[in-house]
């Protein structure tokens, strides 16, 4: 599963997102709560640009005239036709059963390991003694990434 | 008085064999005095006293041509208006089970609404007494003073007490749509006691007949009446009156249904992206629609191509919505066999003759 970092993680404080471009797909990274998650930026229904639609929450109602208000900046309304989806999974919620948009795993690591290269670490290499020559490089930060 | 059978106007030989049922058939006031034995003598006086002539309707010019089934005027009294007429007429020559019958006097064109509930009640006894009680195969829509929407709610509980009573009717251009929650305790009375609501094409609402103001002409006028229908279907759904009263049944009456699936499939449509706005609307309106909403066939619509008419049944999607009516005494077919699409299965035919009726209304 191939791994892309997009963005700092100060770049897109919460109740943001960052649309990218990974892999020929137009992808939103979504700040949600301080957690990251990432949808294709496509709606399901039309093809319409989902991500830079409104957050906002869902209105449930057991009842005319009473209103719940949950889930509150967890939900992006395609901007073209209003169709509502969960950014944290890309489920819609009008039409569960027909109708979802791609959801990207995401994760957040520091510079520091991604310039360490841990697959590498992962797959059991060591360090060996001798190192060519390096310039530093700005790995103090966190950096949010896509599995695509 | 001599009866008559109006040429020509029968249940054809080819519908047989079935129980059928006429969910849509009209009874005229010979007069405004004929409620008087109903009305208490303070209302006597004030109308006498007042000139009252009568109420005034907007559905038909009184001497439209072609209106009226030929022979169905009594010699005195307006089409509909003779109890023997109606039986010699329609009940015996059709073979009815039922026939369920509407008076469409114009109780909603009153401003005082003590007068209203007065005139609703009596219209509605003399309906129980001078029709209802004279033939079992009767049954009756009682009439709401729409504009007072307690005493109305008071109406339904007092029809609901008369077994004669299937219906309650409130008309089609209401001052306002009929979805708001000023008229929810006429809905709640209706459910409590097993009434259906019937939504009859008419009404003096003060609104214009369209959207769009007052048409010129009177084929105008009986062409839009689906206009109305359709703005009340609306609102019934996004206010969510079925969702309120979920037992509750509702029929228009002679607004067609033609119209229909198209507007269910803009309903749905738009109910995807602007559910939000009404998160009672919990599934889509279509669904809603077929649940709780039935229709009286008269007057059908009839294509130049009969085939499109069982295509429009076809988009339904719902065997449960039709049923069978002959809007006696006006005139909607020269050949009775057209008071029915042709081509229906022997199933659906069923069910818009009798089995519809049985289910919606509280028929023994």
């Amino acid at each position: 599963m191939p791994k892309y970092v997009v963005a700092t993680v100060d770049e897109i404080p919460p109740g943001h997102r960052k649309v990218v471009e990974i892999a020929r797909r137009s992808i939103g990274v979504f700040n949600v709560k301080g957690s990251f998650y990432a949808i294709r930026n496509k709606c399901p229904h039309a093809g319409g640009p989902m991500c830079e639609g409104v957050t906002s929450g869902l209105v449930r109602s057991d009842q005319p005239g009473v209103y719940d208000y949950v889930m509150r900046g967890e939900i992006i309304r395609c901007p073209w036709h209003g169709w509502e989806f969960e950014i944290a999974t890309g489920q819609s919620w009008f039409d569960p059963a027909k109708t979802k948009v791609r959801a990207y795993p995401t994760s957040v690591e520091p510079g520091e390991i991604l310039a360490k290269n841990p697959e590498l670490q992962a797959a059991g290499y060591q360090p060996g003694p001798y190192a060519g020559e390096t310039y530093e490089v700005e790995v103090d930060r966190d950096y949010v990434i896509i599995n695509l | 008085m001599t009866t008559q059978q109006i040429e020509r106007f029968a249940r054809p030989e080819q519908w047989s064999g079935h129980p059928l049922i006429d969910t849509d058939v009209h009874i005229n006031l010979p007069g405004l005095k004929t409620l008087f034995p109903y009305l208490a003598e303070r209302w006597q006086d004030y109308i006498t006293e007042s000139g009252m002539g009568g109420l005034p309707s907007n559905l038909y010019p009184p001497n439209a041509p072609n209106m009226f089934l030929p022979g169905s005027k009594p010699e005195q009294g307006p089409p509909g208006s003779s109890l023997e007429l109606l039986q010699a007429q329609l009940l015996d020559p059709w073979d009815l089970t039922y026939a369920l019958v509407n008076c469409t006097y114009a109780v909603d064109s009153v401003h005082n609404d003590d007068l209203a509930a007065a005139l609703a009640r009596a219209l509605n006894e003399w309906q129980l007494h001078e029709f209802l009680e004279r033939d079992p195969r009767l049954r009756g829509a009682a009439v709401l003073p729409l504009q007072n929407p307690g005493f109305a709610a008071r109406e339904v509980e007092w029809a609901s007490q008369h077994s004669q009573f299937v219906q309650v009717t409130v008309p089609s251009r209401s001052r306002e749509p009929l979805g708001r929650r000023a008229f929810w305790p006429i809905y709640e009375a209706a459910q409590r006691a097993g009434l259906v609501v019937g939504i009859q094409a008419g009404g003096l609402s003060g609104n214009p007949l369209t959207p769009v103001g007052w048409p010129t002409y009177f084929v105008e006028d009986y062409v839009d009446v689906p206009l109305a229908f359709q703005a009340q279907l609306l609102s019934l759904v996004t206010e969510g009156v079925f969702v309120q009263f979920p037992d509750l049944k509702m029929v228009t009456i002679e607004g067609g249904f033609t119209w229909l699936p198209a507007l269910l499939w803009r309903f749905d449509k738009d109910w995807k992206g602007l559910r939000r706005e009404v998160p009672w609307v919990d599934r889509p309106p279509s669904e809603i629609v077929r649940d709780h909403i039935r229709m009286t066939i008269a007057p059908l619509d009839h294509p130049d191509t009969p085939e499109f008419m069982l295509q429009v049944i076809d988009q339904l999607l719902c065997d449960e919505m039709l049923m069978f009516s002959t809007d006696y005494p006006q005139a909607h077919f020269d050949d009775p066999a057209d008071a029915l699409p042709h081509g229906l299965s022997d199933a659906l035919l069923t069910k818009i003759m009798s089995g519809n009726a049985l289910a919606t209304y509280r028929l023994p």
